[in-house]
């Protein structure tokens, strides 16, 4: 049976599983408002899981994500507070050029001096948080400074309907720009060949070279598509949640990695696709949400996290193995 | 039309004080099957490089169709029809069959778009022109590697080679295999195609090639139709010695208590019911196809792999390694197949290298006894024979067979009774192989080790060997001893294989 080897069916069949198991220990779980709310939470870390999605593909790693989408979030929303400019399109502009240049500043450095991509967004990761707080400050711009245009984007509702306690819950329409790069990247890396290059310099980066595939373009289509979704991902959380943190994003590295690993990217480079990274984020989301729901202590949150990472990784890795055997 | 497709004449290239060519010629004709040999170091690869436009020669001409060229370079080759599969194949395994065939011309031609129902058409077109069956939605990673050759000859087809350079095409194949790939090249060459193997498997060679050309230290030092040429006579060319091997008759207490002694070993799915006896002072080979389960028996006997057998007895004794401790503690010792990635730490000396199996006796109190260390590798350094200034030198600077001696070193030094070696003689010249085989030797007929021999290569090990076993697909399938011990013999047995 072909579907049961893909791993997006894989994915999918862990996912349903996951979800009858919670929802039958909370019912809670099938609740509208816990489902809108679910898919709420998928919106800014899936647009992220992507972006490190093609990293890894590409046999990369980043972990300077959450710095350049933190760095690309402030920096616009201080920009506009100080200009007094209100609007939607024009700072998301400026926050995904952020993000592009920050990346090409990460493929630059793993390109030119061949260096490990770990080491090198661990350290500009360190750089680009330092320099916004050190530049910038660190006061959080809150809901009575942020741009009002900017809000009313991240406010706008799908559809709504009234829940069972008689609130009216709305389903976000973010759900939709993220599904819309989703789609995106789907293409670019599906029927491109510069997303095609991207598997193949993943899969041996050598034999890529001797096919012809442009190395260094590659990378730096790949690092600058990631600090593009970063920056485009971290103005996104600033207009959904109305407030500009420079602090924010700390400790989502662990997060989108494990969602993206969990989706059945390799470790190794070569193989992973955007279906499976967004199972993979639905998984890992729903599994935090609902250790909330199940009042589960949040520090134990992390033990989950570092686990699914692990379990996940290794599955993935035996898998592999197992291929080249 | 030119009679030759391409010549190089009176190539030379130097990097930095070494000549790794050094006024050589070399001229294929279209459709010819042509065989380049020649030892490590030969200059072989240099002039794949060359041919391929790698390298820029310092000295001499490149012609194609009977005209010089200009400036040579990868993207000219390419347009002259020269393709090189290399020993690895430069195929990706995490994509399937059809996009490895299609992606080269699709980035050739600076396309945007990944045209999906073009790459399956350009497959089936050109595997038809093969004439072999491979589902090309398949990943590649998926094949074996009589497939994944198939697929880098298919995409050199695509690319319109006229001229197919093959570096070692055979290791990896299976006799079978190796006729279906001699039959696929014979057809090639009905299309005007022609082929270049890169081979030091002389055997094979003779049997496909028409014109044979043989390099030596960067020289070519023979050159003709393959008919005027036998086996000595390409080894004669290729080391410049006399190397006639006796073979390894001794005589054997067959009453002795075996060193080691086997039953029924299964490792889960890759060894299945072996049995195996081997005595002090025996060589005992073992062949069979990558695959075959040669490499995890070897491992099973070392303790690397989890395993169960009926019987293990040691010189007698119930004892069977769970772990490469024990096995170091019992007497055994395995030079493993790929001695560089499993073995040996290239940037460290090879003092270091030998003694690191021995570190626990060489302690005192907290610290390492350097004075034993070294007279203990001075004297093993002397034994071994290693071409090399002093113990200090790093291995990574030895060749491949001075670094196999090392790791014979390591192995003698920890004491072993029972030697295991995997592909003893893996990328070392013919010179220097001769001087393991003679070590190895030595060691069983004067210090009585029991010696077991993996081998790809049937001459060594019908040279060697006491009596040698063919394994495929986890069993043991023939054994061949005294007279029956011949190359044909046993070479006919691999060919009967799957």
């Amino acid at each position: 049976m072909k579907i049961f080897q893909s791993t997006e069916a894989v994915i999918a069949a862990v996912l349903i599983l996951v979800m009858l198991a919670i929802g039958f220990i909370n019912p809670a779980f099938w609740g509208v408002d816990n489902l809108f709310s679910l898919a709420k939470s998928n919106v800014v870390i899936g647009i992220m899981a992507l972006g490190v999605l093609l990293v890894m593909i590409a046999g990369g790693i980043d972990v300077s994500f959450p710095a350049i989408a933190a760095a690309a979030l402030y920096i616009t929303v201080r920009t506009m507070v100080a200009i007094g400019y209100d609007g939607v399109v024009l700072p998301f502009i400026g926050a995904c050029v952020l993000g592009i240049l920050l990346g090409a500043f990460n493929a630059f450095i793993i390109e030119r001096f061949k260096m490990i991509p770990l080491i090198v967004t661990l350290g500009t990761a360190s750089i680009i948080r330092g320099l916004v707080l050190g530049l910038l400050g660190t006061s959080i711009v809150n809901i009575n400074k942020m741009p009002k245009e900017l809000i009313a984007f991240g406010k706008v509702d799908l559809v709504s309907v009234t829940a069972a306690n008689g609130a009216t819950v709305g389903l976000t329409a973010m759900v939709l720009v993220y599904l819309g790069v989703a789609v995106v990247m789907h293409l670019i890396l599906r029927h491109t060949m510069i997303g095609r290059s991207i598997y193949a310099y993943g899969g041996d980066a050598e034999s890529a070279r001797r096919a012809g595939v442009n190395i260094r373009k590659t990378i730096f289509f790949v690092y600058c598509t990631a600090g593009l979704l970063a920056g485009f991902a971290g103005l996104l959380q600033a207009s959904m949640i109305w407030q500009a943190n420079p602090r924010d994003f700390v400790g989502w590295e662990l997060d989108v990695i494990a969602a993206v690993v969990l989706g059945g990217a390799s470790i190794f480079g070569g193989r992973g696709s955007v279906l499976g990274t967004m199972l993979g984020v639905f998984t890992l989301v729903m599994i935090k949400n609902s250790l909330i729901l199940m009042k589960v202590d949040t520090t134990w949150q992390r033990v989950v996290v570092g686990a699914i990472i692990i379990i996940a990784t290794a599955i993935t890795a035996w898998r592999d193995r197992k291929k080249l055997a | 039309m030119s009679e030759y497709l391409i010549e190089l004449k009176n190539i030379s290239k130097r990097f930095g004080g070494v000549r790794a060519l050094d006024g050589v010629s070399l001229a294929i004709r279209p459709g010819e099957i042509h065989c380049l040999a020649g030892e490590n170091g030969s200059g072989k690869s240099t002039i794949i490089k060359v041919m391929s436009g790698i390298y820029t020669p310092d000295e001499g001409e490149i012609w194609i169709d009977g005209a010089p060229v200009g400036s040579y370079d990868p993207i000219r080759a390419v347009h002259s029809g020269v393709q090189v599969i290399y020993q690895d194949f430069s195929l990706f395994g995490n994509l399937t069959v059809a996009e490895n065939l299609a992606i080269n011309s699709f980035l050739l031609e600076d396309r945007k778009r990944m045209d999906w129902a073009r790459a399956r058409q350009m497959a089936k077109d050109v595997l038809a022109r093969l004439g072999v069956k491979i589902d090309i939605d398949a990943e590649v990673e998926s094949l074996p590697a009589s497939g994944k050759q198939l697929v880098a000859i298919a995409r050199a087809l695509l690319a319109e080679a006229r001229l197919i350079i093959m570096d070692e095409p055979t290791t990896a194949l299976t006799g079978k295999e190796v006729d279906a790939l001699f039959g696929i090249v014979r057809d090639l060459k009905a299309q005007g195609i022609a082929t270049l193997f890169v081979s030091h498997k002389m055997r094979e060679m003779l049997e496909i090639s028409e014109r044979l050309t043989v390099f030596r230290n960067g020289r070519k030092v023979a050159e003709g139709p393959m008919s005027e040429f036998d086996e000595p006579a390409i080894i004669r060319a290729m080391t410049g010695l006399e190397l006639e091997e006796t073979p390894y008759r001794p005589d054997i207490d067959m009453t002795a208590v075996p060193a080691l002694e086997v039953e029924g070993l299964s490792v889960s799915g890759l060894v299945n019911n072996v049995s195996l006896t081997v005595r002090p002072g025996e060589i005992v080979g073992i062949t069979g196809p990558i695959g075959s389960g040669r490499t995890e028996l070897a491992r099973a006997l070392f303790g690397m792999e989890t395993a169960a057998a009926r019987k293990f007895r040691i010189f007698g004794k119930d004892a069977f390694p769970r772990s490469v401790q024990e096995a170091i503690e019992l007497g055994i010792a395995y030079v493993p197949e790929d001695r560089l990635t499993e073995g040996l730490f290239l940037s460290q000396s090879i003092e270091r290298n030998m003694v690191v199996s021995i570190l626990d006796w060489l302690r005192k109190g907290l610290f390492l006894d350097r004075k034993a260390m070294r007279s203990r590798t001075e004297e093993m350094f002397g034994a071994m024979q290693i071409a090399a200034p002093s113990p200090e030198t790093p291995v990574g600077f030895l060749s491949g067979g001075n670094a196999q001696r090392v790791m014979l070193g390591r192995w003698l030094l920890t004491g072993a009774k029972i030697l295991i070696l995997n592909g003893p003689t893996v990328g070392v010249d013919i010179g220097s192989k001769a001087k393991i085989h003679q070590i190895i030797r030595g060691l069983a007929e004067k210090e009585g080790l029991a010696v077991l021999m993996i081998s790809d290569d049937v001459p060594e090990l019908t040279g060697n060997c006491n009596r040698v076993h063919v394994m495929h697909e986890g069993r043991m399938v023939a054994t061949f001893s005294g007279d029956d011990m011949t190359d044909d013999n046993i070479n006919d047995s691999l060919k009967a294989l799957r």
